[in-house]
């Protein structure tokens, strides 16, 4: 090893302890920025370290075309992906996340592509085991990743429905396919090299992509993005293996783990495997527009808004429970805006945040940040739970299933053993809502017909515009 | 298997128990950055895309690799900005009371 490479491969070293020590100081909001900082300097000098080693010709006698491809790649890629960024609105973050797996296990997908063309292009190849394991590993988790964030992205941003979409044969379909790469796989791995058996592969694999992300519903969406971030990192690693790059098997590997915790954490707060969400076909997916039904059997008590206002403004430890309807309705301003006020009034204002209250983890808090609320009020559900009981109020602007009382004591519902906000245990609680419809799991929300309930029927943003002026009036 | 491959596989599995234990101290409040900000470290693939640029020769390597690295670059850079963008609205007090009119983010 010459010295350079072996500069080289120290820089690599560095970078990887850069992402691994910036992750790490994610562990804080206050410390959060800059680790995403150190992590940024480890990855400029990852590729900058790359760069000279190919400018020293290092891998190849480096032409002219092999500098513009670079040079042009980056410019137009990195210009993209600096405009998108700047310009994303943080409602859209979920797309922006999807589309981000997508790019990273696409390129990935087209390492081992590219390989596998030079590789079968030898004549009498023979392409050993290490090499054609995570080859055919990358392509396979590559394409699902690529097409399946594509298909989610779409289904965020309103572009596909966010209904499931389960065609007839669907399941099947999925399943032949999902034989036909393993098949293929194997095919490759018993040694045997052919091109149009590798394309065979990879169409199946974009196809399943497609075939496992369409039927499922916009609220797992945190589910599936979560996987396909954890899919992303360990099609990145397999890249590494395919090119012994020891720097892109640790970058994939943290992601891979990252992924996968989220993923996990995600399922949990649902009370669902993360098969059964794979699987699909559990309630009606995103709360779109619908007809409401009628009430439950209890009866509801209405609040108007005077009377909330007195009960929020005249309380000592008030509770905001937001849920996505808040995000959907662009009402993060108008939470922030009442809390404010009743802060000024001497109240104090927490908010409970449940883990998937959002379209990705942890949305709902990116979403009140960028409304300016502190970080401190935002308050994670197993800290949070134990002070309702000394909440004077509970306001829910938003939030259903995930409020649902059921999920504790009524082992025949749906949702039971799903973790919950313990809303109910407030002294009064209030909650703004369109409609009794019910929410994504269909089924009746038992703390709409509590005693100490009030419900002011009204769309988020209307229902706290009401409050807002209702709390300067007392 | 040779000593190369048993080491990176060494590596992978170290890599992904780091991981685990590095990721589950994060608070759910930072996991949208989180996620954004594992996803700019998979833009790592950014190098190995450059390395197969280099290496090709036909016309069809240097389109498969130069998508490949627009995709990488693109990944790379727009996930530390969106992170960075992210995490500075992360305050522990509110700032100078901002007008009610949203920021740049309420235009829909």
């Amino acid at each position: 090893m010459s010295t350079l490479d072996t500069v080289i491969q120290l820089i690599y070293l560095a970078a990887a302890a850069c992402f691994v020590l910036g992750l790490h100081q994610m562990n804080s909001p206050a410390t959060a920025r800059n680790g995403n900082r150190l992590s940024a300097v480890g990855m400029a000098a990852a590729i900058i370290g790359t760069v000279v080693l190919i400018a020293t010709g290092t891998y190849a006698d480096v032409n002219a075309s092999a500098w513009i491809i670079i040079a042009a790649g980056i410019v137009v890629g990195g210009g993209l992906g600096f405009y998108t960024a700047r310009t994303v609105q943080m409602t859209a973050m979920p797309q922006l996340v999807s589309i981000f797996n997508a790019v990273g296990g696409g390129a990935a997908a087209l390492i081992a592509i590219d390989d596998y063309i030079r590789l079968s292009g030898v004549l009498n190849a023979s392409i050993p085991l290490e090499v054609s394991i995570p080859t055919v590993l990358d392509v396979i988790i590559g394409s699902i990743t690529f097409t399946g964030s594509v298909i989610a992205a779409g289904k965020l941003q309103g572009l596909i429905g966010g209904q499931p979409i389960i065609l007839p044969g669907s399941r099947i379909l999925t399943a032949a396919l999902a034989v036909v790469a393993v098949v293929g796989a194997l095919f490759l791995l018993a040694g045997n090299v052919s091109l149009p058996i590798f394309a065979v592969i990879l169409i199946a694999g974009l196809l399943f992509g497609v075939t496992m992300v369409l039927p499922i519903g916009g609220a797992d969406m945190p589910v599936v993005i979560s996987l396909l971030n954890s899919f992303t990192g360990t099609a990145v690693a397999m890249a590494g293996f395919v090119l012994s790059d020891p720097v892109l098997i640790i970058a994939g590997a943290l992601v891979g783990a990252s992924g996968a915790i989220l993923t996990k954490l995600m399922a949990d707060a649902m009370n669902r495997s993360v098969l059964n969400i794979m699987i699909g076909g559990f309630g009606t997916g995103d709360a779109a527009a619908g007809a409401s039904t009628g009430g439950p059997g209890g009866a509801v008590r209405e609040i108007g808004a005077d009377d909330a206002a007195i009960q929020l403004a005249y309380a000592q430890h008030v509770i905001i429970v937001p849920g996505y309807g808040l995000a959907v309705a662009q009402a993060q301003y108008a939470v922030h805006e009442l809390a404010a006020l009743l802060e000024a009034r001497g109240v104090d204002v927490k908010y409970a945040i449940h883990p998937v209250a959002g379209r990705m983890p942890g949305h709902m808090n990116v979403l009140l940040a960028e409304a300016n609320v502190p970080y401190p009020q935002l308050k994670e559900m197993d800290e949070i739970n134990p002070e309702f009981e000394r909440a004077d109020v509970a306001l829910v602007v938003g939030a259903n299933d995930v409020t649902n009382p059921a999920a504790r004591s009524n082992t025949a519902s749906p949702i039971y053993g799903m973790p919950i906000l313990d809303v109910d245990k407030a002294h009064s609680i209030i909650v703004i809502k369109r409609s009794m419809r019910p929410g994504y799991a269909g089924i009746d929300n038992e703390l709409y017909t509590n005693p100490k309930t009030g419900m002011l029927f009204a769309d988020a943003k209307d229902g706290l515009a009401q409050l807002i002026a209702a709390v300067k009036a007392v | 298997m040779s000593p190369e491959v048993l080491s990176a596989l060494t590596i992978f599995v170290l890599a992904i128990l780091v991981g685990f234990e590095v990721i589950s101290k994060v608070p759910a409040t930072l996991h949208t950055p989180l996620m954004s900000g594992a996803n700019s470290i998979h833009g790592i693939v950014l190098v190995g895309a450059m390395v197969i640029a280099v290496e090709a020769t036909d016309p069809l390597s240097q389109v498969l690799s130069f998508v490949a690295v627009a995709f990488a670059s693109m990944n790379v850079v727009g996930g530390y900005v969106v992170t960075d963008r992210m995490l500075q609205m992360f305050r522990k007090r509110p700032t100078a009371p901002q007008p009610a009119a949203p920021a740049d983010g309420d235009k829909a």
